[in-house]
């Protein structure tokens, strides 16, 4: 059993971040690694890149946005509740190293995500530039953490609710008119992370991305994880969860995620039919 | 005319009462439903006790097949379970899943008038006895030797290599990558053919013996071999089996609702999708369902897809029938349950809707030309042959490579040009010393039995290292 020991609610509700006692995996875990979390007996294997650990407290920590039935389902876990089975770390760790300018993209609960890569980044010496994103002020999360992990930090909402009123892809191409950027690390939904790829191709800019397909076991066992990278099937469990952007077939890991949509439906349903019994 | 009829009737095999394929082909309860005692009997009375018995032989763990069978007869049935055990941790099991047409019975002299005992049957009436009566092997009482043995992977190997050693006094812990223990066993073969009640008594019993198994740990990611050592392991058996499913490589293949047979089953079997949505793990229903391959595992797939609704499935093979790697029984099973098969066909191509999903496969029509290496004769394509078939779901079942994951985190641990482990074959032992491991992820795969075996003889040489080494 995994305890959750700290639990807060940000973006409204919308994203849930859980602290959750696994001493083992925090031993081990290294920026960019991912674990599977299973909330009971019946529950799915849901992979989650982690988005901090701790060795000494024996913690690792996720922050997840609530889709669907399973993470309701852990969204409804509170401290001290626990989780029956976590998995981890697994995984290939993001590659640290100094290489110069790195501009770090982050949307949504990719935020949480990159944030320790950005913070691993800087530390090494590089110089960060930070954009991040979301639809709206209410659901942009993390922005102090990234703004202390990063030289220089830029606020997107599609909106215009807080900082530039538009995409981080906006501001991700003047940054590179503007500057010699040598990494782009890329984290959030697929279209954005497609999107930032598209941009930073023409400057030749190696783009790293952080996958996150359908998974069951982590282990490179069900192949269900596999992408095609170069036109060559990768498993993101084994190899990833980290690619080149430029080399990702992101219309087709889209298609991918979408395959048990009417399925998870059901299953959302027939959840909420056992709660109200 | 009655003595005769009592000779015909000594001649042939009791046959084990199925459930009919037609009600069965919808639900996930046990295909075959066990012997009667007063079936055992009859059956073991046709044993013809030999002398020097080839049946023994034929089997990877040397069961003493004629003493058990005798017991058998004598209704003697909770001896007759000791006397498997002695031999062989997991009955229950084994007299479900291996083969033993090219076993034990292959070898049964009353092979040649095509009617050998049915040892599978009596072994798993024996285990299946043992556990409705709660008959426990005792276990001897042994001084500890307090040498510790790490098991790395709770399938068929793991488990008997732990069952061994922690007979000759030595503490074990088993590692398991996944949620629940008992490896291909759990994820891998479905409920119809081996109930996993089956598979957790044998893990509980192991447990109660004094076994220690961590679910949840990835070696390799979540503790390396090295660390183990450093813990306190004074061996270390690797049984992960062989894991990383090959695909057909060929276009189309990444559509929605293509998948490996590896996560097919492991959504049916581990995460119980039979059950949605009362379990919450989701499959694909397949209408019209393709399994690419011939084997048991391809045969389990399709039997799996007939069982959770779909109208038509069909197993698509570039073979023959006679080169159809599945057990006889499983073919006839399949077969029966309303399975179709499409033989010396092969894919080349799968056809996709705008939304990516799978819709159909273009196949071309296969003849047999010359032997290969494997002495099969090769399948070649016969030139302007192709058709299209329509499918919403495929399965591919053309078996699986080596998995990386912990051999790439080992350090000096020797594989072969495939990646899997070089290991003694006598022994298991690997090039670390310490080291051993044994089953799929050393000879690629094979079957439950054969890693077993593995499993047995590898606890030996531990047991004769760890006492030597003391
Ligand atoms: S999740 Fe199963 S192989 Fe990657």
């Amino acid at each position: 059993m995994f305890e959750i020991v700290k639990r807060k609610e940000m973006a409204n509700g919308t994203v849930i971040l859980n602290e959750i006692k696994a001493p083992l995996i925090a031993q081990k875990a290294k920026p960019g690694q991912f674990v599977i979390l299973k909330a009971d007996e019946r529950g799915e294997r849901i992979p989650l890149t982690m988005a901090d650990s701790d060795p000494e407290r024996g913690t690792i920590t996720v922050i997840y946005k609530v889709v669907g039935r399973s993470t309701e389902l852990f969204k409804g876990l509170e401290v001290g509740d626990s989780y029956q089975d976590a998995i981890g770390p697994l995984g290939q760790p993001t590659h640290l190293e100094k290489v110069g300018t790195v501009v770090c993209v982050g949307g949504g609960t990719g935020i949480a995500v990159l944030h320790p890569i950005a913070q691993g980044l800087k530390r090494v010496g590089n110089r960060v530039v930070g954009i991040i994103g979301a639809r709206t002020e209410g659901l942009l999360i993390l922005e102090e953490e990234m703004r202390a992990v990063s030289n220089e930090l830029f606020v997107c909402t599609d909106d215009g609710s807080r900082g530039h009123h538009g995409f981080v892809t906006d501001i991700l191409k003047r940054v590179l008119e503007e500057e010699n950027v040598d990494l782009v690390v890329a984290i959030g939904p697929v279209p954005m992370m497609k999107f930032v790829t598209e941009i930073t191709k023409p400057y030749k800019v190696k783009t790293l991305v952080s996958l996150n397909p359908i998974m069951i076991d982590g282990t490179g066992m069900c192949g269900g994880c596999r992408v095609s990278v170069d036109g060559v099937n990768k498993f993101a469990c084994v190899d990833g969860p980290e690619f080149d952007g430029h080399k990702v077939d992101f219309d087709q890991l889209m298609q991918r995620l979408r395959a048990y949509q009417s399925e998870e439906k059901t299953s959302s349903k027939a959840h909420r039919c056992r709660l109200d019994q | 005319m009655a003595g005769n009829e009592a000779v015909t009737e000594k001649k042939t095999r009791v046959a084990m009462p199925e459930q009919e394929p037609d009600y069965r082909r919808r639900n996930f309860e046990e295909v075959p439903l066990g012997y009667t005692p007063e079936m055992a009997v009859k059956e073991a009375s046709r044993c013809l006790q030999c002398k020097s018995p080839s049946c023994v032989e034929g089997c990877p763990v040397e069961i003493d097949i004629p003493a058990f069978i005798q017991l058998i007869k004598e209704e003697k049935f909770d001896e007759a379970i000791k006397k498997i055990w002695e031999k062989n941790r997991l009955p229950a099991v084994c007299g479900r899943v291996c083969p033993q047409e090219n076993q034990c019975e292959g070898r049964c002299v009353l092979m040649k008038k095509g009617r050998p005992i049915a040892i599978g049957n009596l072994e798993r009436f024996a285990a299946d006895f043992a556990r409705e009566k709660g008959i426990e092997e005792a276990s001897p009482r042994l001084v500890p030797t307090g040498k510790k043995v790490a098991i790395v992977g709770s399938g068929p190997a793991g488990l008997t290599a732990a069952a061994d050693l922690m007979a000759k006094g030595h503490q074990v812990t088993i590692f398991e990558a996944l949620h629940k223990p008992g490896g291909v066993l759990v994820y891998g073969i479905p409920e119809f053919r081996l109930p996993k009640d089956i598979v957790a008594d044998e893990v509980e019993s192991l447990e109660r013996q004094g076994a220690e198994i961590e679910c949840n740990t990835v070696v390799g990611r979540t503790v390396t071999i090295n660390e183990l050592f450093e813990e306190g392991y004074d061996a270390v058996f690797i049984g992960v089996g062989a894991g990383l499913p090959k695909f057909m490589n060929i276009p189309g293949e990444n559509l929605v609702g293509i998948m490996s047979a590896n996560e097919y089953l492991t959504r049916a079997n581990l995460m119980k999708v039979y059950l949605f949505p009362e379990y919450d793990t989701p499959i694909p229903k397949g209408k019209n369902v393709a399994v690419l391959g011939a084997g048991n595992v391809a045969m389990d797939s399709g039997r799996t897809a007939m069982r959770l609704g779909a109208d038509t499935v069909r197993i698509v093979y570039r073979r023959s029938r006679e080169e159809m790697p599945a057990r006889a029984a499983e073919i006839h099973h399949a077969e029966e349950e309303g399975i179709e098969f499409l033989l010396l066909t092969n894919p080349i191509r799968f056809l996709g809707d705008d939304r990516g999903r799978v819709v159909g496969m273009e196949c071309i029509k296969m003849e047999l030309g010359e032997p290969d290496a494997s002495g099969r004769r090769r399948p070649v394509a016969i030139e302007g042959s192709e058709f299209e078939i329509s499918c919403d779901l495929v399965i591919i079942a053309v078996g699986t490579d080596a998995n990386p994951l912990l051999t790439r985190s080992t350090e000096g641990l020797k594989l072969n040009k495939w990646g899997y482990i070089e290991a003694d074959p006598d022994t298991g032992k690997t090039s670390i010393e310490g080291v051993w491991a044994g089953g799929d992820i050393v000879t690629g795969s094979a079957t439950v039995i054969q890693a077993m075996g593995a499993g047995r003889r590898a606890a030996r040489s531990i047991h004769e290292y760890l006492t030597h080494n003391s």
